[in-house]
């Protein structure tokens, strides 16, 4: 394929010169790529970037970033994706080469729009984060030359003349000597987060930032960069939309969850609704759980809770019959009348089932839809109890659940990513009937990934602000018929 | 020179607009060398004219249509705003979203108003002696900064008129600067934060950054006369009462009783001094930091900055040789070398220069012929023979300074450009 526009250059790319194209791990990804692809290998690529960038949202949700934990899984991923990470490694032109393209390929499925172009930004700058933490000392120097950024270390000289004001002025550098403390010279204005918090030493017009404090400013700079090549890509987006091989690619990326969406049924009809209490106990996430026993006791759920159990029930297998089956039973039990269910409820569930209005076949939500939409509040059961509820409250239930002490407190690492309610129920089976993948502790549901103790941080707002936008479709229309509330 | 009287303002402005307002020197500012296309063109003024009738997004073509207009209409103050993408006059007929703020000097507003939690002799619009040193430290501290931290190397300083001075940023890397780094600039120059409702405004941590070092500095050569003497801030029990207020209770009682047995501020700071100190020897006390005794200068003397004003590209500010409709007084650029004896009492008034024109002039008009030609003259020498020459004067060696810079910067790059053809040649 060939890209018509400035930005696209032609060059052929000779063998010998593969590793001084790539020269380190990770770059700013200031040179688009300039050479041919396949289109199935254009679309394997943006898959493989999307999810590394979805596991780099989700892990920044899950852990500090920074920590143990945070570092070596995002470093797993990296690995089973086989984008570059690390340097100083063999063979590292090919994950090199997928992260450069990949890269480029995503910033023209991502800067449609301000929600998109802030999410993007915001998952890209964390990887690079990432990787620069893991950069050799030696390595620094060069690779900051490479990127052509105005970084300098200034001369020993320098640095005696100016030990002490420098020692005062940062924070990150203790005790009263520089040693050999590299400090950069650069211009105060893109030095701002530290100069404005006086956490830096300026002197005519210069900052001298000890190395430490380089890491935020270059991920500004990145930021910037990124920020206007987005804008830009943008305008010349139109021209690159009009390939009808890249549209339908472009468009589905940005909105895509890329793991099983658990919506295709292999095992439809395969449940029997005289089963599902034993499986609320035995294979259900505790959230399913929860809402199970909710409605049982209550003979009733409201609309969160329905949504999120109804849906998830059509993902282990219910049919549209079943389900219909198995609300009205049990709303009846509350004294509600069965005319006013089939007026007021029935239609919803089909039209969940794609049946109705719109028809569209809602998929069960994800843990992190589950986590980031429509918090619970008074008289709810939806939601994550992992996120949603009281600590305290948390480990009395899953006590309750008969989990052995050792499994509540710690969380442990159950072998999968585990993102999916729906994934929890088939792992869960698979593991009872004698599947596969044994895991460490076999018998019991395993306390699954998200702790209790989930940071809220500022990360969660931009994910859910891109959540929405790429979920939206999901939802559209469906608010409109649920009328009944209580 | 006392006398002003805001009534005669109408005659007065006409008076100074048409023969001493120098308009010539003020072009060559905000002009800066017409080395940008338009740049004069696209600044935006306003007026407030009698009555307190506001405009906006005026502009002028050039020198002569800036005085044209400014006779014309006789404005009570003249405000300086931004240079825009199209001339602001026409900013109706733009595209919407199309007109807007490209760049203006760094600018500061430092008000008196603002200490008055701290200064004893005055409050709100009142000015006096003991409390003009307040503008004075804070003059050469942020000039300081401004000039050693951060290279900036034209720096106007004004007197608004009543009871603060600005300062006008005019390097040109500076009036590019984005409205974030302007924010951070007062930031970095912030130290005294928090309103009525807290008591200790400055908190020092265990490094102490040079620039705070070196506005101590500072402070520390004014701060017995202007404080212990002039404020008397430790005079009586209500007002060192408030001092203590900023210091650890467990230190209360000692320094009460110190200062009942002294006689003057003087002694009682000697002993706060002494008592800090010991204490902060002792005891690694979190909520109140090793510097106790720098904490309190700071609070009574440190600069207080108003954000609002700096960051804002569009902000809009008094314009230097503006009139205060209030107080008479000129808004004159200070001479830096001779800030500490610069006495804002001493500032000539509208009403008493338009006097002096008058006696002056009244003698030469028996001596001109010709009074068209005359006028010409007139005007290029008439604030020479009043009150008002010195004050140009700094204005005209402040344009200098930028003149030099641009000779400068051009002969750098024709230098560059010069190299650069005989490199390919």
């Amino acid at each position: 394929m060939e890209f018509s526009g400035r930005k696209w250059r032609k060059l052929r790319l000779a063998g010998d010169q593969r590793n001084a194209s790539y020269p380190h791990c990770l770059q700013f990804y200031l040179q688009p790529p300039s050479e041919n692809i396949s289109l199935i290998e254009f679309e394997n690529l943006a898959i493989d970037r999307v999810k590394l960038l979805k596991s780099v949202e989700n892990l920044g949700v899950s852990y500090v970033k920074g920590t143990e934990q945070y570092q070596s899984k995002l470093e797993s991923e990296l690995r089973k994706l086989k984008f570059s990470y690390r340097e100083n490694l063999e063979d590292e032109y090919e994950p090199r080469r997928r992260d450069h393209i990949s890269h480029f390929i995503l910033r023209l499925a991502y800067c449609q729009s301000e929600e998109l172009r802030r999410w993007f930004i915001q998952q890209e700058m964390d990887l690079l984060r990432f990787r620069f933490s893991i950069l050799p000392k030696d390595k620094i120097q060069d690779f900051l030359k490479d990127s052509q950024l105005q970084f300098e270390a200034i001369s020993d000289e320098e640095k005696t003349l100016r030990e002490q004001e420098i020692v005062a002025s940062s924070p990150s550098l203790s005790g009263l000597k520089l040693g050999f403390e590299s400090i950069y010279k650069i211009p105060f204005a893109d030095a701002l987060d530290l100069f404005r918090g006086r956490k830096v030493y300026l002197e005519d017009g210069f900052a001298y930032v000890p190395l430490k404090d380089i890491v935020a400013i270059i991920l500004n700079e990145f930021r910037a960069k990124l920020s206007k090549a987005l804008a830009l890509t943008a305008r010349s987006l139109p021209a690159v939309q009009s390939d009808e091989r890249l549209q339908p690619l472009l468009n589905h990326l940005s909105h895509s969850y890329t793991g099983q969406d658990y919506s295709t049924q292999g095992n439809v009809g395969k449940i029997s609704l005289d089963q599902i209490d034993l499986l609320s106990t035995k294979s259900f996430p505790p959230c399913m759980r929860q809402l199970h026993k909710a409605l049982r006791e209550n003979h009733h759920l409201r609309h969160g809770g329905r949504m999120q159990y109804g849906l998830f029930l059509k993902g282990i297998g219910l049919t549209l019959e079943q389900a219909l089956q198995f609300w009205k039973q049990e709303f009846i039990k509350g004294k509600m009348d069965p005319d006013k269910f089939d007026k007021g409820y029935s239609y919803n569930i089909r039209h969940s089932f794609g049946k109705e209005g719109k028809r569209t076949d809602y998929t069960p939500f994800s843990c992190l839809k589950i986590i980031l939409s429509n918090p619970p509040s008074q008289g709810d059961y939806h939601g994550c109890p992992f996120r949603h509820s009281d600590p305290e409250l948390l480990k009395q239930k899953l006590q309750s659940y008969k989990i052995s002490p050792g499994g509540i407190s710690q969380v442990d690492d159950c072998g999968f990513s585990l993102n999916h309610p729906n994934q929890f129920f088939c792992e869960s089976q698979r593991i009872l009937n004698g599947g596969k993948d044994i895991k460490k502790e076999p018998i019991q549901p395993e306390t699954p990934q998200p702790k209790p103790s989930v940071q809220k941080t500022k990360d969660a707002s931009s994910a859910l602000a891109s959540l929405n936008s790429s979920l939206e479709m999901d939802m559209e229309g469906l608010e409109d018929y649920f009328s009944e509330d209580s | 020179m006392e006398t002003f009287d805001p009534t005669e303002l109408p005659e007065l402005l006409k008076l100074y607009y048409r023969r001493l307002f120098p308009y010539s020197q003020y072009y060559r500012w905000l002009n800066y060398g017409g080395v940008i296309k338009n740049y004069f063109q696209h600044r935006e003024f306003s007026f407030t004219l009698k009555d307190d009738i506001y405009i906006r997004y005026q502009s002028f073509n050039n020198q002569s249509d800036l005085e044209k207009e400014m006779q014309k209409m006789n404005p009570y103050k003249i405000d300086i705003g931004a240079v825009y993408s199209h001339r602001p006059n026409q900013h109706n007929t733009v595209k919407l979203g199309a007109f807007q703020a490209q760049e203006k000097e760094l600018v500061f507003d430092i008000d008196m108003t603002d200490y008055d939690d701290v200064r004893r002799c005055c409050s709100s619009a009142d000015i006096c002696p003991k409390c003009w040193t307040l503008m004075t430290m804070a003059i050469r501290i942020i000039d300081r900064a401004l000039k050693e931290d951060f290279g900036f190397k034209h720096r106007l300083w004004v007197y608004s008129g009543r009871r603060g001075v600005h300062c006008w940023v005019c390097d040109e890397s500076v009036r590019k600067l984005s409205s974030a780094v302007r924010s951070g600039i007062v930031e970095y120059l912030s130290l005294v934060k928090g309103g009525q409702d807290v008591k200790k405004k400055v908190h020092l941590s265990e490094k102490i950054h040079p620039f705070i070092r070196k506005s101590i500095n500072i402070i520390k050569k004014y701060f017995e006369e202007y404080a212990l003497v002039n404020q008397d801030i430790l005079e009586n029990k209500e007002s060192w009462d408030k001092i203590l207020a900023l210091v650890p209770e467990t230190i209360h009682d000692e320094l009460q009783q110190s200062f009942q047995k002294s006689h003057n501020s003087l002694q009682r700071w000697e002993h706060l001094k002494k008592v800090a100190s010991r204490y902060q020897n002792n005891i690694k006390n979190d909520k109140y930091g090793p510097w106790l005794e720098w904490e309190i200068m700071l609070q009574y003397c440190f600069p207080r900055l108003d954000i609002n004003v700096s960051k804002g590209i569009n902000h809009l500010l008094k314009s230097p040789f503006s009139v205060h409709p209030k107080t008479g007084r000129i808004s004159v650029p200070i001479d830096l070398q001779k800030v500490d004896q610069f006495d804002p009492f001493t500032v000539p008034t509208i009403s008493f220069i338009c006097r002096e024109l008058d006696a002056i002039s009244t003698n030469e008009e028996e001596k001109e012929e010709n009074e068209a030609e005359s006028d010409v003259k007139h005007r290029t020498r008439d604030y020479k023979k009043t009150s008002l020459a010195p004050y140009v004067k700094v204005f005209e060696h402040f344009l200098e300074n930028l003149d030099k810079s641009r000779k400068g910067e051009l002969l750098k790059k024709s230098g560059k450009t010069l190299c650069l053809s005989l490199l390919s040649s």
